[in-house]
């Protein structure tokens, strides 16, 4: 925690020379390494390390990429090409970045789930969260922007339904269209403004992320639990505890990302991207990036008016709302416990949750027209759609009040003492 | 120095002077800011050598009845149909009461020239480019979100709020029309 006491003495006269001006050192040592961190977290604890690695591979080799690349209608494409079949190491260079964004979502949908089980976001965490929602957002606008660099058919497209959102907005919609494509079409000032802000939103990214971590060592980590810190028998220094637990989990995840970079570096995109942006022409199936077919899924599902809103507004509405609902999360959650693992009820419902996310992601990758279990596709969504809302907007609110959950234990501590008794079922030695 | 001290002193205790000045340096400050960043807002709006394409002419005679072609206006993508018979008539026939949009077949084309429908190409749900010639109702499908309209380019089914839009045109001749 914040007020704990530093353990840092200057060992020699430059340090303290340097501690007495700018006390970066022992900053650095207060929160990387003596930071008391609670000593149950599991491996999902590891994908926050995970996310901040993430960061820096898409900086580094994003920038290595804008060396090359030519942000301009007509030479766009053929960019890519370029940087990928000539210049030295790009082939690798501009994989790590396209799956890196993959690898990226990937960790963050785990780190956000992981934050809906344990109950993260609950008081003293707002802030905290409040502030991932937005990195999230963040993180959705710069994949989408970076997405329609290539561009191939599958950037223009989605840059253009994805602008085309905006339009839906009542009075305002058709100025604010104007003034994000720079025409009246997606073209080559559109390209332009995002890769300039393809460019920045990263490091304005990095930044929320360091608020992110101070608003984390305010209250301290929540914990498998969900009990809070009583004493410092809870805890263990995160270094090397943690600093090896969350290397371990960087290497393993490097794994997998390995695997896409070296042996399918396309199998995540779609071979439409591989033809030239064509305005005259809409591919006939076109579906956004993996990580944001859940959200695809919920624009689509509303295809009829609500009272005097219509359809298009409709989707709008709900697909700005599915994720704006998250900001709201801490205080629709209205149970005094954390950790789902002793909400016997809850659980059925968050994993329910998990479910249907990825049922929606299912549905948003199927064809308009199409029908999955024997229920369209518009009817499926829209059902998975009410339940997204439900979970969020009745099931939480209603639960913290009419379930009991199991009795807690008394700490960490003990929690851990408890688990390494049964575990080797020899007595623990209190 | 002394006496320089002292006036201020003395003009201190004058807090409605104090307020005003404070007040109105933050708003000419505010002002100031919102001036500076007018126009760096404005730039993301289309520029002068976008809008400089308002009108187009193009000629229809080499499009038989049955085929249809797609041009270029301001950017966008324009559709010309060449409506067969059976079309129209589909077209007539279709109660207003069935319409999301009500709009008459004769609202979507231009009297004498009603074989004609030019329509922007961009669905009015999130703009893509629906195909010609299919879905339920004969007219344009659109592949995104499965919008379909009919053979009057008036949406039927799916998400889209609105009839495709129709630009602003006039034919100069039976066979040459000006969009813009
Ligand atoms: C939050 C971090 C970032 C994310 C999630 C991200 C995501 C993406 C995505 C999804 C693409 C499309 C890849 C493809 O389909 O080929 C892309 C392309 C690109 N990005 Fe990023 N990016 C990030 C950071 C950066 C940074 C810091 C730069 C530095 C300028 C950058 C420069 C580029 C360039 C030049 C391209 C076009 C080349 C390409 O498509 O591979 N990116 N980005
Ligand atoms: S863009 Fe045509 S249905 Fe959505």
């Amino acid at each position: 925690m914040a007020s704990h006491e530093s353990s840092y003495t200057p060992g020699n006269p430059v340090e303290k020379w340097l501690d007495d001006r700018l006390p970066i050192i022992r900053f650095s040592k207060e929160h990387l390494m003596d930071y008391p961190t609670p000593k149950n977290l599991n491996y999902w604890w590891t994908f926050g390390g995970i996310l901040a690695v993430m960061l820096v591979v898409q900086i580094v080799t994003g920038i290595v990429l804008a060396m090359h690349y030519a942000p301009n209608v007509a030479l766009a494409f053929d960019s890519l090409e370029h940087i990928r079949r000539d210049v030295s190491g790009g082939r690798i260079i501009q994989a790590v970045h396209a799956v890196g964004a993959s690898m990226f979502f990937a960790a963050v949908y785990l780190h956000i789930f992981r934050g809906l089980y344990f109950g993260s976001y609950k008081a003293p965490r707002e802030i905290l969260w409040i502030l991932g929602v937005l990195i999230f957002v963040l993180m959705m606008a710069t994949a989408f922007m970076g997405y329609v660099l290539p561009w191939g058919q599958m950037s223009y497209w989605a840059a253009q339904v994805i602008t085309n959102i905006f339009a839906a907005i009542p009075i305002v919609g058709e100025p604010i269209l104007l003034l994000l494509r720079g025409g009246f079409t997606v073209d080559n000032a559109t390209l332009n403004r995002f890769f300039s802000l393809h460019y920045l939103l990263p490091f304005v990214i990095a930044a929320v992320v360091a608020l992110h971590i101070w608003a984390l060592h305010v209250p301290g980590n929540n914990n498998p639990i969900g009990v809070e810190v009583k004493s410092s028998r809870d805890t263990v220094p995160f270094h090397p505890y943690y600093t090896m637990k969350d290397l371990f989990a960087i290497i393993v995840f490097f794994i997998p990302f390995a695997w896409f970079v070296f042996f399918a570096p396309d199998i995540l995109g779609h071979s439409d991207n591989y033809i030239q942006a064509n305005s005259l022409v809409t591919p006939a199936h076109i579906v956004p990036e993996w990580y944001f077919l859940p959200f695809y899924a919920i624009l689509r599902a509303i295809d009829f008016n609500i009272l005097f809103i219509d359809s298009k507004l409709g989707g709008v509405i709900f697909f700005g709302g599915s994720i704006l609902i998250l900001f709201f999360l801490p205080w629709l959650d209205t149970s005094k416990v954390r950790s789902g693992t002793f909400r016997p009820i809850f659980k059925w419902f968050f994993w329910l949750f998990v479910v249907n996310f990825v049922m929606l992601a299912y549905l948003g990758a199927s064809a308009a027209d199409s029908s999955v279990l024997g229920l369209s596709v518009a009817d499926f969504s829209k059902l998975c759609t009410a339940y997204y809302f439900l979970y969020f907007l009745v099931i939480l609110p209603l639960l913290g009040r009419l379930e009991t959950p199991r009795s807690l234990p008394e700490s960490i501590s003990e929690a851990v003492l408890k688990k390494s008794a049964g575990g080797s079922s020899a007595a623990a030695a209190h | 120095m002394a006496t320089q001290s002292s006036t201020a002193h003395q003009d201190a205790p004058n807090p409605g002077r104090r307020d005003f000045l404070y007040v109105a340096a933050g708003a000419v400050g505010a002002v100031g800011v919102a001036g500076a960043v007018w126009p760096l807002i404005n730039q993301l709006n289309p520029d002068a050598s976008v809008l400089a394409l308002a009108s187009a002419e193009f000629d229809l005679s080499a499009v038989e009845e049955g085929q249809s072609l797609t041009v270029k206006w301001r950017g966008m993508p324009v559709f010309i149909r060449h409506r067969t018979a059976t079309e129209i008539e589909e077209a007539k026939a279709v109660p207003l009461s069935d319409l999301k949009d009500p709009q008459t077949d004769a609202q979507r084309v231009k009297e004498g020239h009603e074989q004609w429908l030019i329509m922007i190409a961009t669905c009015t749900h999130l703009g893509c480019i629906p195909v010609g010639e299919s879905g339920e109702f004969g007219g344009w499908f659109c592949p995104c979100h499965g919008s379909q309209f009919d053979t009057a380019g008036r949406i039927r089914k799916g998400p889209a709020p609105t009839n495709l839009v129709l630009p602003p045109y006039e034919f100069i001749s039976d066979t040459q029309v000006k969009i813009g």
